[in-house]
Order: structure tokens, then C-alpha cells, then sequence
């Protein structure tokens, strides 16, 4: 790679132990990907749970904060997997606790700012277009780089961290023109309605990318979705596909047309009722007992907060409803009462965690939870690894199972 | 002896035996890390150990927490002594160099899930 004098300056290790371990990190995932050299970043978005990280993450943490580490660019959290002022009665332990408040107390120490959310393009600073960033959560990346227009690969955990050390990412990836145009072209004959369907339609998507490396194209959606819409959409085709960038043709800023991201010259696939119905086929029938309904995955915005509170009002909630969202999220719904409406018939609001990052096995474990119902695509995805039989439905069929116990 | 050539990669050389399947991964999605087994029902190595196996598999999916927890399962010594993909993606790599667990992709022979077996 071609370094520049103080980069060079940080892998020989004069700009100390930290930098030239957060340099030498990433030439070594540059050098894997053929970047040239590295491109400056504005902010960086860690990935960080403990039940990701564990002893191991956080001693190495504790590590960097010892040798003097310190953030060189705004630097943010996704959410954590403990909400430590609610974890016992779900069953979470004092050592995963005290792994969290170890984790927290080593970020600030380096001047990380722990927002502990996924939806930091709705909360915190939005990037723009042509903005390079280092953003960890799948979620937020395919949202970034699709809807805003900015530029980042997947940072994980550690490379993130390295971003924010040296204000750097090697130049790979999704940052080069080359990699941003289409490689795979979708025709909807479908239109989503509600946070689901769009759920499912990225799910269906991101299955047929398959691949961190396609860029799918879509056309035939008919007018602009919501941020939330989009939010699900990214996030699910995101988990399905490790994809982290679409285009809708008309709608997201670098596919104004098909040919503009060289859509013109693929050959298109359709996409029509029966992806979706086999989609959703995986995960539930009406009918099955349910043992928790969970909102969550992305992290609720005010508007979905207030969508959910309106839901359950006047009702006694059978079986537990986990809501999860930001902590800016979280204040806005406190002050308005969509918190304590939530909490009034039975639900629970957690505050900058996201369930499947807390523990989920050994939550579920604690609490006998298996049949999770939840009307995040991506969610169910993910859980069927952790031991839970998970079901898919509209939020307001998620409200309705949970009064009921079943699905309805 | 047979010798497959790929794009560079990261992490030691070794040696071990081979575990192979025409399926994608994740250690969220996919795995009991404490066991050290694939735990996830739908995957073709659903119940087999990856412990000291090398793993060969298609490509990665889902999302970046398989950086941290390559990380991790090395400090447990449950792990895989390498992962080879037809195509990594960023996460894994960054994990493997995180956690210096040999990992390579881009085998030019072609699909590396049919030129190794089991």
C-alpha cells in the first residue's frame, strides 16, 4: 500500500503502541482487498457487545486505554447488550453487567461517545453524500451508503476502533466508484406496505444478492418510502445477503436512473408474490403460541415508538413484549409517554440495546422463551441460531399475538 | 500432493484437516461458540465440531460481530484454524487479522467448496 510519511510514521511505531497497532490492522485487511492506500474518514461507528467481545474484547480494551489510546474523529456506539438499568429480570448476570460497564468505562476513557444505537443516521449526524466513514452494524452501513449516499465498507468492532484511532480505512471496497455500481437488477411487481413487507422484500433481495459484493439495482417501487421503511429494507437485506449497498432506481441519490449505476446492461429479475409468500412461509402460521413479542432490529424510531404505544393501549399484554430503542429515541418517548404507555399494558421499553446483540440464548434460556414473534425480518433471522423458533408479522399482528398468546 | 493457489490472504500457515461445505457463514448466526459446534438447524454443517478444523465454505453472510467473536473463541482456543472462502467479505477478514487466524479467498483453480473435500 502506498502510506504516506505519517502513516509510515505510525507502523514504525513512533506515534506509539496504540497507532501502530491500529495502522498495521489495517494495511494487513487493506493489503487482502488490494487498497492502494488509505482514505481520511469523518466518524466512526463501533459494534461492540459483550457477548461478542467477552474477557478477551474488553482486557484488550483495557489494553489500549493503558497505552495512552485516544480517538482522533467523532466515534460512536451501537448498542450494547446490557441496558444496565433494566438486565436482571431478563435473566442477564452481574458478569455480563460488569463486562458492559468495563466495556463503557475503556471507550470513554479513549473519548468514544457512547450513543449505543444502529439508527444513528436518524438520531445522531446523518452523513452525506460522498462522505467516507467507518461505520460498524450492517444495518447502518447498507442505510448509509444506499440512502445518504456516503461511503463505508463493514467496519467490525476492531477496525472501527482502528478508524477512530487513525482517522483512517484503507481504501477499499464501497469507498471506489468501481464497486458502487449495479451488479444484479430486481423489477418489483410487488409494493410494500407496511415496515414488513419492506422487511421482507430487502430479505428476498439480499438472499438473491447473496453476496457482499453485489450491488443490487430495483425498479417498479412507486413512490418514496419512509426512513423507516428503509430502514428495515437495508437491514434485512443486509442479514440475508451481507449486502451493504442498493440502489432504487428514482429514489436513493446515485440512481436517479437504471443507467446511471450501470443498471441498464443487466438483464432483470422479477420479484414478485411468491418470493414473498416463500419468504415468509419460514417463520410462523397463525395460530402458533407465542412466548414473546419483540420490536427491535433496527432500534424503534419516535415514530415507531409512538406507532407501537398507540397499538397496545387499553390492552393487558398476555405474553412479554421487549421494546428496544436508542437512548435519544428513548428520552423523546419518555418525555411524550409513549414509555409509560408501553409499560402500562405490560410491555418494556430497553433503552440503547438491541435484543438479539443482548445474550440472546442465555436470555431466552432464562426466561423459557423459544416461539419469538417479532415483525423485523432481519431478527428472525438471526434467532433461529440462538435456539429460538422465531415467527414473523406486521407490528400490529405482533400486538395483537401478544394479547392473545398466539398468533392471530 | 495438490496445490491450490488464491488471492493473498491473512494470518499464520497451518495445517489440519478439512471441513467442507457449499454454505455461507457467520459465528452470530450459525454457531454455539461455547460448544464449538454449527448450531444453526438450516446450515450443511448443522451439529459438526469446527474445532481445529479448517473450514472451507462459499462466503460470509450477516453481520460484523463475527470480528470481535473470531477474537474471542481464539482467547478460548475453541476455534477453527482457518477459514478458506470463495469470497470472504470485509468482517471476516478484519476478524481473522484481529484475532491472527489464517483466512484466504479468491482461489483462481475455482470453487474451493468442490476442489477440497471433507
Amino acid at each position: 500500500m502506498n502510506l504516506t510519511d505519517e502513516e509510515k510514521a505510525m507502523h514504525d511505531g513512533a506515534m506509539g503502541p496504540v497507532q501502530q497497532w491500529a495502522i498495521d490492522h489495517q494495511i494487513k485487511v487493506g493489503r487482502f482487498f488490494d487498497a492502494i492506500d488509505m482514505v481520511p474518514v469523518s466518524q466512526a461507528h463501533m459494534m461492540a457487545d459483550p457477548e461478542s467481545f467477552g474477557d478477551a474484547g474488553v482486557a484488550f480494551m483495557e489494553d489500549m486505554v493503558t497505552a495512552g489510546a485516544a480517538v482522533t474523529i467523532p466515534m460512536i456506539t451501537d448498542p450494547r447488550g446490557v441496558d444496565l438499568n433494566h438486565y436482571r429480570p431478563l435473566g442477564q448476570t452481574e458478569t455480563m453487567a460488569d463486562l458492559e460497564r468495563r466495556f463503557i468505562a475503556a471507550c470513554e476513557a479513549m473519548g468514544i461517545m457512547m450513543t449505543n444505537t444502529c439508527v444513528n443516521y436518524q438520531t445522531i449526524m446523518p452523513p452525506v453524500l460522498g462522505d467516507h466513514v467507518a461505520y460498524g452494524d450492517t444495518g447502518v452501513v447498507i442505510y448509509s451508503n444506499s440512502v445518504c449516499g456516503a461511503r463505508s465498507n463493514f467496519e467490525g468492532g476492531p477496525s472501527a476502533l482502528a478508524a477512530g484511532l487513525t482517522g483512517r480505512t484503507p481504501r477499499y471496497g464501497l469507498h471506489l466508484d468501481e464497486n458502487r455500481q449495479a451488479t444484479k437488477r430486481f423489477k418489483v411487481t410487488v409494493q410494500p406496505a407496511d415496515l414488513t413487507d419492506w422487511g421482507v422484500l430487502g430479505a428476498v433481495i439480499g438472499r438473491m444478492a447473496g453476496s457482499y459484493w453485489e450491488v443490487p439495482v430495483i425498479e417498479g417501487i412507486s413512490h418514496a418510502p419512509t426512513s423507516d421503511q428503509l430502514k428495515h429494507f437495508g437491514a434485512a437485506m443486509a442479514s440475508y445477503g451481507s449486502t451493504p449497498l442498493f440502489h432504487l432506481v428514482g429514489i436513493t441519490p446515485e440512481a436517479p436512473n437504471l443507467a446511471a449505476v450501470g443498471g441498464d446492461h443487466l438483464s432483470a429479475t422479477e420479484i414478485g408474490d411468491a418470493d414473498i409468500a416463500s419468504l415468509r412461509s419460514q417463520f410462523g402460521r397463525k395460530g402458533d403460541k407465542v412466548d414473546v413479542v419483540v420490536f427491535a432490529a433496527p432500534q424503534l424510531s419516535i415514530v415507531e415508538m409512538e406507532q407501537v404505544a398507540r397499538l397496545m393501549d387499553g390492552q393487558r399484554m398476555a405474553v412479554p413484549v421487549i421494546v428496544c430503542t436508542s437512548p435519544q429515541t428513548f428520552g423523546d418517548a419518555k418525555r411524550m409517554g409513549f414509555v409509560s404507555r408501553i409499560e402500562s399494558s405490560g410491555g418494556t421499553v430497553l433503552e440503547g440495546t438491541c435484543f438479539y446483540n443482548q445474550y440472546a440464548r442465555e436470555i431466552g434460556e432464562a426466561n423459557g422463551w423459544v416461539r419469538l414473534l417479532s415483525n423485523s425480518a432481519k431478527i428472525v433471522n438471526i434467532l433461529g441460531g440462538y435456539g429460538y423458533q422465531p415467527a414473523l408479522a406486521s407490528m400490529a399482528d405482533c400486538v395483537a399475538a401478544a394479547a392473545a398468546g398466539e398468533i392471530v | 500432493m495438490q496445490i491450490l493457489k488464491c488471492h493473498i490472504g491473512v494470518g499464520p500457515a497451518v495445517t489440519g484437516e478439512a471441513l467442507v461445505a457449499d454454505d455461507n457463514f457467520s459465528a452470530r448466526y450459525d454457531l454455539d461458540r461455547i460448544k464449538g459446534v454449527f448450531s444453526r438447524p438450516q446450515h450443511k454443517l448443522a451439529g459438526q465440531s469446527y474445532r481445529d478444523k479448517i473450514l472451507v465454505l462459499n462466503t460470509a453472510k450477516g453481520g460484523v460481530a463475527t470480528a470481535w467473536m473470531l477474537y474471542e473463541m481464539q482467547s478460548r482456543g475453541i476455534t477453527p484454524k482457518a477459514i478458506l472462502f470463495n469470497n470472504a467479505n470485509t468482517i471476516l477478514v478484519q476478524g481473522a487479522a484481529m484475532a491472527d487466524m489464517a483466512m484466504c479467498d479468491r482461489f483462481i483453480d475455482g470453487d474451493v467448496t468442490t476442489l477440497i473435500k471433507t
